[in-house]
């Protein structure tokens, strides 16, 4: 295709709805959108509709198994939007840079990209760390009702349609229906977040009390990563919330 | 010894390092990991206040000289306990040996803790090189890296069958103590990281061993905690979570102590600068001058000077048998556990 001037409007809409996509990509550690905590450092479409993204992360060190995970999440994300004819996705400045990008553009999965360093593939990680968002979201939803006077005790047999609506009740819900857990407005405030079974009466305080260091936990995280790449690059990210 | 309104603080630094990771140390082949790690600790460094902050080149290799001012006459510390990290598959010499260590520890008698280290991949040789230590210079302490790198392994557990050799070999040894670091990238890489399952496990088969969890489990500070409140035996090192949080996030670093205060509590959370990545002065009058930032924080234990004097040293000098002057010590019964009627309802995690 040439690029021509009628072109340039086009691609700057379809760069729009990759920056969307990339906001829907999260950090599977901390439970946050790539794009809001400066982890995407540049995002382009050509005219021809090929998207090239750059990653980046707060150390060279980072995990990599959750930095495949948000390099082929972002893949996906992006090679799913509408005008888009060819993805890249890199990640910058990684030990493992090489096997996670190769791996990634070659469809390869996790176990393949490490061959001899992982058995499986990252499912399980994954679902581990979906149950820690689903407690941290039970701190941020139940938190407001306590402040406000509700007895831990009358958290037993609220509804999730009982809550008053709000982002942090649509984040939680969205997370339990990811992990197949019930999500409806007629389903229990407070479950066990492996079984989905309902919190009994007498394991509510215990059961609140993990839900905060759960959410203390990964505040603490989030805020460690959000100043280490603050030290470590001095632009500011694609969709980055300021500090 | 660190003294404000009138209160003596003994100040053990648990958790601290003389490191070379200048590029005259860095291996052959293998300069992109040396220069990654010490960027990474450099990028932990930009954490702390500003006025602290170091050049690059003095990061990577400090004289003896800076560390003894900067620790013990303007940093209020009385003994600092060495942690060794190795990491001679990117740095020749090793980043932080034992031996390094000693140089300071045999020059300045009763300033320093000298521990060791071992490896389990290290197999029968590693066993008499821990003996060796032991006989040399009296550790009574290790420090663990699990996710280091050795010969295409990327970390062990310490429930594999030969670091419980070396567990058992401790306690035949007389080491009381063992620290022990969770890495970002211990293999089997799909699996979680910092899992502190095998402490958990550790921890109970060997009762008779401190097990000391550097940087309270970050970031699984969760995990540590659900873990700890079951263990007597389990201790939060604050490396990391005073120097990384304290200055730069202030308000999570009062709910990270809020937490770590509920579930494990003062008698068993241990001060350390993890020097040089950040000076133990700042630090030491920070946590001192510390307290909760508002109500919010209201039904968290509280912190006292107590509190204050057991985590910046009493509890470290108890673990090592560190003789604190009289006038430095608490009377029996001061401070305030960790909530016990609370923690004893974890039973299944």
């Amino acid at each position: 295709m040439i690029a021509g001037s009628t072109d340039a409007p086009v691609a700057a809409e379809v760069r729009s709805r990759v920056l969307a996509a990339l906001d829907t990509v999260r950090d599977p550690e901390l439970d946050e959108p790539i794009t809001s905590l400066g982890f995407v450092a540049s995002c382009a479409v050509s005219a021809s509709g090929q998207a090239r993204v750059r990653l980046r992360l707060p150390t060279y060190f980072c995990a990599p198994n959750f930095a495949f995970l948000m390099v082929a999440d972002a893949y996906d994300a992006v090679s799913a939007v509408d005008g888009v004819r060819g993805t890249e996705v890199i990640l910058d400045d990684h030990f493992a840079s090489d096997a996670i990008n190769g791996g990634v553009a070659a469809r390869a999965g996790f176990a393949r990209s490490f061959d001899g360093e992982a058995v499986g593939e990252l499912h399980d990680l994954r679902t581990d760390f979906l149950r820690k968002a689903v407690m941290a979201g039970t701190d941020l939803v139940c938190r407001p009702l306590l402040a406000a006077g509700v007895e831990p005790a009358a958290l037993v047999g609220s509804t999730l349609g009982e809550v008053p609506p709000s982002p942090e009740l649509d984040r939680l819900r969205q997370r339990r229906v990811e992990l197949g857990l019930p999500a409806g407005d007629d389903a229990p405030l407070l479950i066990e977040p492996v079984t989905g079974a309902p919190v009994r009466p007498d394991a509510v305080p215990l059961h609140l009390r993990r839900a905060r260091t759960t959410r203390v936990g990964l505040d603490a995280n989030a805020g460690i990563c959000r100043g280490m790449l603050r030290q470590r690059y001095a632009t500011t990210g694609e969709g980055e919330e300021s500090l | 010894m660190y003294e404000k309104d009138g209160e003596k603080y003994f100040v053990v630094d648990g958790h601290m390092h003389y490191w070379n990771a200048a590029p005259d140390n860095w291996v052959e082949g293998a300069e992109q990991y040396a220069k990654g790690w010490i960027e990474c600790f450099y990028g932990y460094h930009g954490l702390g206040p500003e006025d602290t902050r170091w050049p690059m080149d003095k990061y990577q290799k400090y004289s003896e000289e800076t560390l003894m001012s900067d620790v013990f006459e303007d940093g209020h510390v009385d003994v600092a306990i060495f942690q060794p990290t190795y990491l001679k598959e990117w740095y020749r010499e090793g980043f932080n040996t034992t031996e390094r260590n000693a140089i300071l520890a045999e020059k300045y008698p009763g300033k320093f803790v000298l521990n060791t280290r071992w490896d389990p991949r290290d197999g029968d040789e590693g066993l008499t090189t821990l003996a060796d230590n032991v006989a040399r210079w009296g550790c009574k302490g290790v420090k663990l890296y699990t996710a280091e790198w050795r010969q295409g392994s990327r970390g062990w557990k310490l429930t594999d069958p030969e670091a419980y050799r070396y567990l058992e070999k401790c306690q035949e040894l007389g080491i009381r103590n063992v620290h022990i670091h969770k890495g970002p990238t211990i293999w089997p890489l799909d699996k979680d990281a910092f899992d502190v399952a095998d402490v958990d496990h550790a921890a109970t088969d060997f009762p008779a061993l401190n097990f000391i969890v550097e940087h309270v489990g970050l970031p699984r500070i969760e995990d540590f905690c659900f873990m700890a409140t079951q263990e007597p035996n389990v201790y939060a090192g604050l490396s990391v979570a005073i120097g990384g949080l304290m200055h730069a996030r202030p308000k999570f670093f009062a709910k990270v102590m809020g937490e770590l205060l509920f579930w494990v509590g003062e008698d068993k959370m241990t001060f350390g600068s993890d020097y040089a990545i950040w000076e133990p002065k700042w630090q030491v009058e920070g946590f001192v001058a510390w307290d909760y930032p508002s109500d919010e924080f209201s039904d968290y234990p509280r912190v006292t000077t107590a509190t204050k004097k057991k985590i910046l040293g009493l509890n470290a000098a108890k673990l090592y048998d560190i003789e604190v002057p009289a006038e430095c010590r608490l009377d029996t019964g001061e401070g305030t556990p960790a909530a016990p009627d609370d923690a004893q309802l974890v039973t299944s995690t």
